[in-house]
């Protein structure tokens, strides 16, 4: 196929033919192009449709503000819905689909829609389908749920990589227009760190879609010649393609880079895109301007477009929507729009003005005080409408009309942190306001000075200004002379009449639908975008929200900064939620620890089990082992038969140094430590400031001076948290120190009565560890297997004879493998969490379930703990009445009445004979097991008043599955409950 | 006159003149029986209850900005009741009840959409926990249904079940839970309201309250003195300055900042709310196509209504774990919302010390789906002097005594919960 | 956000955890009168200003110190930043 509209000129590079499709059809562009561009080119016009009203629709922008031509880019898993035709960059072998149409682009079923549009005003969702009540789900919703959204996901794995990266600057310039170039280029010969960001891929910004010229050279050479220099600066950092997001607090700017957008596909193991974070301590803003539409009777149609857009098409892209254009403009741009196309060979049909006074722009038919009212040509624009200001109405032929209603500023960013943009008379538009992101400035269009010449000076003005407030001098650049006219319009927001004439052309929201949400009381400018959508599409209103805003001052009989200000929220363009997340995300979303002796444990085929950021083994399974209960019953049986081991590395520990470190102890914990022994070990109960429970572990006393505290695992890091609090903050003068030592240490716990034994092979002879010297919770300084050091504790979570031994992490693997070679002689096992689990519920210990944020020491069974007789953390708040009632729950143990029946965590007790209802629930299962020792399930849980109703039968109600088990009430220790085992 | 189909083909065929004022704009009266303060969901929802529930129709709603602007107008639109403890699940049980029946009853579609919600569980004991709650649920007469695996990808294939770093073991679903559009709560309870008398004003900023002999006599605003029989005062994020005119300056309360989030509009994708349980990440479609999502707090206090992008980032991450699927969707904006983090994470719906001052707080980031048992228990209390059957554990007075309500289980921690 | 550390200059607030009010400092005597009352409004009441707040951050990913940071609750700017040990001592804490 031909390029029918491909003009000469421009900066595409016809050296280079690139293929693409769209919707199945071939065609032919350049390098340079982007895909709205060539399809321009190529004749195509249609190329969205819109959201409410399926209505054809055409580009009317050039840039990232486009809101109608939307399409699929890409297929398979890379499929991007919703992608702006304006900004994709052609590649060889692109390939885009239309959406939100069916069957086909041409022709959409669902345009029925515009033909009933009378019914489906703004917010007439609001008032009906209410009747019959089950309609709405059953009916209504699923029907206009399928007709809504625009384009969809492929609903496969995203392939590509995402990076993030973080990157500072003295001056970060968003922007590369004639403003930030002019910016860049003062600062950078002023030696200061810059980074130049502009979104586009080719640096420039209007410069490259004008004809006039810089001084002696015309504006994309000009541009092109101070980037040469820029890129020689090595304190200067140019990034195109790279979106500055947001202004987010203290200078931090977010940034999208698109690095293999313009690519078929990324290069192996390179991002596709990379979110960075700029750390700036000063920005200029320099985004430039918007030009925004003038509504007017079925002024959506494909072809019309804003004529600033049209200009840049055909100067930059050399490519136009027809040969036949009319420009309506109310302002003297729209004039150098009409003098380009006609410098191009087009034919200008008329420009039609909408001010009494119209400049005498070119050899062409000007109509001053007209307006356009309405336009031809559902699918592609053949005609238009013009009122002449005699009230004569005539119909000009045309394929494509460019309109001008002036530009606004894009103070997006400068509202990221909720300042309020002002009302600028004079431009007719919201100029950024007084409150600004702290440490940014704005220069050119964006601060509303539209001549290139005004834009230049400001920029360098503003790189000036910014250094200086850096305490660094600079001078401006010297700038080339450049086109200095004035703004001259005169506002025109929208052309009276009748029909349909739009302003959010995505959302379908119209004139009327502005005048409807008045109507009703929907005035303020939060009201309005909501009740009718206007600037809610993904364009987030970029060329709708200020003439919306401006219909309803004029219909309300209000100016427009009483009628309100419309603010921009991040991000400046959408992004992708892949790049925010980066390579966070699968397997790496989090980071993975591992013990010393993981890859022991791999080796050995264990189950490992995700424990917080922990991998930890669950179980060991032998061959012949079908069900995880068959490897988990040999573990506990064999461990308390004779011995077993396991890694317990993961559990918090922390070194608690210095001559207070006792009373330090005594206050973070109910129990009293002032007085353990050295070489002893002591349980301790540590609660909140509100007196709930909020970690146990033991900690030893390895000198005068010195303790070592163990934490749960899940709570580790904040337990360390609150020590420290309680250091720095609430004795600072104490002589304590703290350091967290869980990742220094290898732990393992040996286990059952021969745990002695085989912990005798590796200790090194010299330390007596018999069971007078290294009695129950003994603990001290050891070395092993000839010389190693080691601290051995002499702890049980089974209940059975255990140690816990702790080897510098380096000889983790090294301990294990030896301690599991000293067993085998006693048939030793290695054993997993949920043995460990079963054991410590068999013991009656609680852990994590129990301890669940709710539960005090009088609920744990520890009250008899708290010591009364000093002070510590959680002591006086737990004295409220609320946490001392007679019917608090008490932590117990549970046995199905009949053995063989199941028991589930999460029941809740019912008295027998009473109805399962919330009313009668006194308390629930929180941990069960299999006990392989009792051949039954066993479980501890909460029950009101639970320890006086030691024998009680009651309901464990399980109403969520379906089940319902009769339980005894007993002791929570089902195991030894004298605990002998544990001191022979 | 109604909403109705019929209204909206009759409109339609008559170039849509007939439609008026969703509600008035009248000027203030110099009293009134009843003064809400705030004009967000759960005021405009107290207003509406007291003059169709109990009788009371000299009621007036003030409003400093307009009316659905804070949070009711920026949040996720999740309504579930979902809860574990006895305080609160009843009240969120009775909430989902009166969503059930809403739009009929202040005649108007909010759209509420019962398409489920489900949180899904990474390890047994999360899943233990789960049954716990989907048990109270029952118990309390609510509907949950607990899920393994399979069960969880019969519902939603798409998610991540082969390379999660912490795999799905399973979910507890509530098929009644769902989605509302949330505008259209405020809108529709204002409607309802003003239809019933109730004076709904705008841009009328309470600057002070008229307190006298340890009895609230009225408040003073941008719009002159309104006295009041009764004060309640439901203003959200804006509680402690508010309250702090009142003399009450120190509340178990701290304002903290909510980002949401929401993609470009997409074909249907999700079958209802979708809650992850090992980051911060829950995620619902709106009916426009719109992927509706949030995540945690900030975590800092703040007023600003904008959040900062670690937590962007950190709800991406979530979702990208949770659903890679959607890697290629757009996030097209984001927002901040000022959210009243009490220290248990449950509300206050209570009398104050001073007569006739009244407070509604302390919604945490769960306000909207309490909205109307919030506004109908709030009218109770206003209407009779005596705290809802739902609501008797929401006292001011209940860390004081050792009634927390923490369905978290993080203590006094506001940003925790 | 960027928190200026007293010590090792300015770092970003991810490298921190967030706490709350500074007045978490100071803990009632609990032997004082009225204990009770007073570790009722030490843990649960707050003033919760819009404006300036003292607050409490600690250096998790750091040094492991607390600080006391002024930060502006409506602006998020920060006016300083000091080590919360001497702000403790400061206020009258020792042992």
């Amino acid at each position: 196929m031909t390029q029918m509209n491909r003009i000469s000129g421009g900066l595409i590079d016809r050296s280079k033919t690139v293929n693409f499709s769209f919707d199945g059809a071939r065609y032919q562009g350049h390098a340079g192009d982007t895909l709205a561009s060539a399809l321009l080119a190529n004749g195509v016009r249609l190329m969205g449709r819109s959201f409410k009203y399926h209505r054809p629709r055409g580009p009317i922008s050039a840039g990232s503000e486009e809101p109608n031509a939307l399409v699929e880019l890409r297929g398979g898993a890379r499929r991007e819905p919703n992608t702006r035709a304006t900004v994709a960059e052609l590649f060889e072998g692109l390939d885009a689909t239309s959406q939100n149409r069916w069957p086909s682009l041409g022709f959409d079923l669902l345009a029925v829609n515009d033909m009933l549009s009378p019914f489906f005003a703004a917010g007439f969702y609001y008032k009906t389908f209410m009747w019959p009540k089950a309609f709405w789900e059953k009916l209504y919703e699923p029907i206009i749920r399928r007709a809504a959204g625009l384009g969809s996901l492929s609903g496969e794995v995203d392939p590509d990589l995402y990076d993030k990266g973080f990157r500072h600057c003295d001056l970060l310039i968003i922007g590369a227009g004639p403003a930030g170039l002019a910016a860049a280029l003062t600062a950078g010969r002023a030696g200061a760190d810059v980074i130049l960001a502009d979104e586009d891929f080719r640096m420039g910004g209007r410069l490259l879609a004008e004809t006039f010229s810089l001084g002696d050279a015309g504006g994309s050479d000009w541009a092109d010649g101070v980037l040469a220099e820029l890129a020689s600066l090595p304190n200067v950092r140019l990034m195109t393609r790279t979106t500055v997001l947001g202004a987010f607090d203290h200078g931090i700017y977010g940034a999208l880079e698109r690095n293999a957008d313009h690519l078929p596909v990324a290069p192996a193991g390179k991002p596709r895109q990379t979110l960075w974070r700029i750390y700036a301590r000063r920005a200029l803003l320099c985004a430039g301007a918007t030009e925004r539409p003038i509504a007017f009777r079925n002024n959506d149609r494909p072809g019309i477009m804003m004529a600033g857009a049209l200009r840049a098409y055909a100067n930059r892209w050399a490519a136009v929507p027809g040969r036949e254009a009319v420009i309506f403009t109310n302002n003297d741009d729209g004039h150098r729009t009409a003098q380009d196309l006609a410098a191009a060979g087009l034919r200008i049909a008329a420009v039609v003005d909408s001010r009494k006074e119209a400049p005498r722009s070119g050899d062409y038919p000007i109509h001053a005080g007209a307006v356009v009212i309405d336009a031809v040509g559902r699918k592609g624009l053949h005609s238009v409408d013009v009122r002449r200001s005699n009230g004569e109405v005539s119909r000009i032929p045309c394929t494509t009309l460019g309109v001008s209603g002036g530009w606004n500023p894009n103070v997006h960013l400068t509202c990221h942190q909720r300042g309020r943009p002002e009302w600028d008379a004079g431009l007719a538009a919201f100029v950024p306001g007084g409150v600004l992101p702290p440490g940014m400035t704005v220069a050119g269009a964006a601060q509303g000075i539209l001549s290139t010449a005004g834009a230049l000076a400001s920029g360098a003005a503003g790189a000036v200004a910014a250094l200086d407030a850096l305490g660094r001098k600079a001078k401006p650049a010297d700038l080339p002379r450049a086109e200095d006219a004035p703004v001259s319009l005169t506002p025109l927001w929208h052309v009276p009449g009748k029909g349909r004439a739009w302003i959010d052309p995505q959302n379908d929201v119209t004139v009327k639908d502005v005048k409807l949400a008045h109507k009703e009381g929907y005035v303020s400018v939060e009201h309005l975008k909501r009740y009718t959508t206007l600037g809610m599409a993904t364009d987030q209103g970029k060329t709708a929200n200020v003439t919306g805003l401006a219909v309803m001052a004029q219909v309300s009989g209000k100016s427009i900064p009483e009628t309100g200000t419309t603010i921009f929220r991040p991000p400046y363009t959408p992004v992708p939620i892949a790049a925010f997340a980066g390579r966070s995300a699968g397997k790496d979303f989090r980071p993975v620890r591992l013990t010393p002796s993981h890859k022991w444990a791999a080796e050995q085929g264990a189950v490992f089990v995700e424990v917080g950021m922990w991998l930890r083994a669950q179980w060991f399974p032998r061959p012949g082992e079908t069900h995880w209960r068959q490897s988990v019953d040999r573990e506990v049986l064999a461990t308390r038969k004779s011995v077993g081991i396991c890694d317990v590395t993961t559990l918090g520990k922390i070194d608690v140094q210095g001559t207070d470190a006792a009373e330090f102890l005594n206050r973070v914990y109910v129990n009293a430590f002032g007085k353990l022994a050295v070489g002893k070990v002591r349980y301790g109960l540590m609660l909140r400031e509100d007196g709930m429970a909020m970690d146990d572990g033991t900690t030893a006393r390895l000198a005068e001076d010195h303790f070592v505290m163990t934490t749960t695992t899940a709570n580790a890091v904040g337990v360390f948290r609150h020590l420290e609090f309680c250091r720095q903050c609430l004795w600072p003068d104490m002589d304590v120190q703290l350091i967290s030592t869980t990742e220094a240490w290898a732990q393992y716990s040996v286990a059952g009565p021969n745990a002695r034994k085989l912990l005798q092979k590796i200790v090194d002879p010299g330390h007596d560890i018999s069971n007078e010297a290294f009695p129950y919770m003994a603990c001290g300084d050891i070395t092993v297997c000839g010389g190693l050091r080691a601290r051995l504790f002499r702890i049980s979570f089974s209940g059975e004879l255990a140690y816990e031994i702790a080897v510098p992490t380096r000889y983790g693997d090294g301990l294990i493998r030896a301690m599991v070679k000293a067993g085998q002689e006693f048939d030793a096992v290695v054993y997993g969490t949920e043995a460990l689990g079963v054991m410590r519920i068999e013991k009656g210990h609680p852990a994590g379930n129990e301890l669940n944020g709710t539960t005090t020491a009088l609920n744990l069974g520890m009250g008899g703990m708290v010591s009364k007789k000093k002070d510590c953390i959680g002591n006086t708040l737990s004295e409220r009445e609320g946490l001392n009632r007679d019917d608090a729950l008490n932590l117990v143990g549970f046995r199905p009445v009949q053995a063989g029946d199941p028991l589930a965590a999460g029941s809740h007790f019912i008295r027998k004979g009473a109805e399962a209802v919330a009313a009668n629930d006194e308390g629930y299962l929180t941990s069960v097991a299999y006990s392989p020792h009792l051949q039954s399930m066993i479980g501890l849980g909460f029950l009101a008043a639970g320890k006086s109703r030691l024998g009680e039968v009651l309901r464990a109600v399980n109403p969520v599955e379906g089940a319902e088990t009769l339980v005894e009430v007993v002791s929570p220790h089902f195991v030894d409950p004298e605990g002998e085992r544990l001191r022979v | 006159m109604g909403y109705s189909g019929f209204r909206v083909i009759k409109e339609a065929l008559t170039g849509h003149k007939g439609w008026e004022r969703a509600w008035r704009d009248p000027d203030p009266q110099p009293a009134y029986d009843i003064v809400i303060v705030g004009g967000g969901g759960h005021g405009l929802a107290t207003a509406y209850y007291l003059a169709r529930i109990f009788g009371k129709s000299r009621v007036a709603v003030l409003e400093k900005g307009w009316i659905g602007g804070g949070n009711v107008g920026r949040n996720t639109t999740i309504i579930r009741s979902n809860y574990l403890l006895p305080g609160n699940e009843p009240f969120y049980e009775f909430s989902l009840k009166l969503w059930e029946n809403l739009e009929q009853d202040f005649n108007f579609n909010a759209m509420v959409s019962q398409r489920s919600i489900l949180n899904l569980a990474h390890t047994d004991a999360q899943r233990d926990a789960y049954r716990r709650r989907g048990n109270a649920m029952r118990l309390h007469g609510a509907d949950s249904v607990l899920l393994d695996k399979e069960g969880v990808r019969r519902v939603a294939p798409f998610l991540n079940f082969d390379s999660a770093r912490f795999p799905i073991k399973g979910g507890l679903m509530q098929p009644r839970g769902g989605t509302v559009r949330h505008d259209a709560v405020a809108w529709g309870y204002a409607r309802g309201a003003d239809r019933r008398g109730v004076d709904i004003i705008q841009n009328c900023e309470v600057t002070g309250f008229r307190i006298e002999g340890g009895k609230c006599l009225g408040v003073e605003t941008s719009r002159g003195f309104i006295g009041a029989g009764k004060v309640g005062v439901a203003v959200a994020g804006s509680t402690g300055r508010v309250m702090a005119q009142a003399g009450m300056h120190r509340l178990p309360i701290e304002s903290h900042v909510l980002q949401a989030f929401v993609s470009e509009g997409l074909k249907p994708l999700l079958p209802g709310v979708i809650t992850y349980g090992a980051g911060h990440f829950y995620v619902s479609q709106s009916d426009k196509g719109g992927l509706v999502f949030g995540g945690d707090i900030d975590g800092y206090n703040s007023y600003a209504q904008r959040g900062n992008l670690p937590v962007v980032e950190d709800v991406c991450e979530g979702g990208m774990s949770l659903m890679p699927m959607i890697g290629r969707a757009r996030l097209l904006r984001m927002w901040g919302g000022i959210m009243d983090m009490s220290m248990d994470g449950s509300p206050i719906i209570d009398r104050t010390p001073t007569e006739g001052l009244y407070l509604n707080a302390g919604w945490c980031y769960g306000g909207f789906k309490a909205t109307p048992a919030s506004g109908w228990a709030f009218a109770h209390l206003l209407a009779t002097d005596t705290p809802h059957e739902t609501a008797t554990a929401y006292r001011l007075d209940r860390f004081a005594r050792g009634y927390m309500i923490d369905e978290k289980g993080v203590g006094a921690q506001p940003n925790l919960h | 956000m960027l928190i200026p550390h007293p010590l090792l200059g300015p770092r970003d607030a991810q490298e921190f955890t967030y706490l709350g009010d500074a007045s978490l400092i100071d803990r009632p005597d609990w032997q004082g009168e009225d204990a009770a009352a007073a570790f009722h409004d030490y843990l649960y009441q707050r003033d919760n200003p819009a404006g300036l707040h003292r607050e409490l951050w600690f250096h998790e990913q750091g040094d492991r110190s607390w600080l006391v940071v002024t930060r502006n609750t409506l602006t998020h700017e920060i006016m300083g930043a000091e080590l919360a040990r001497d702000v403790a001592r400061a206020r009258g804490r020792g042992k």
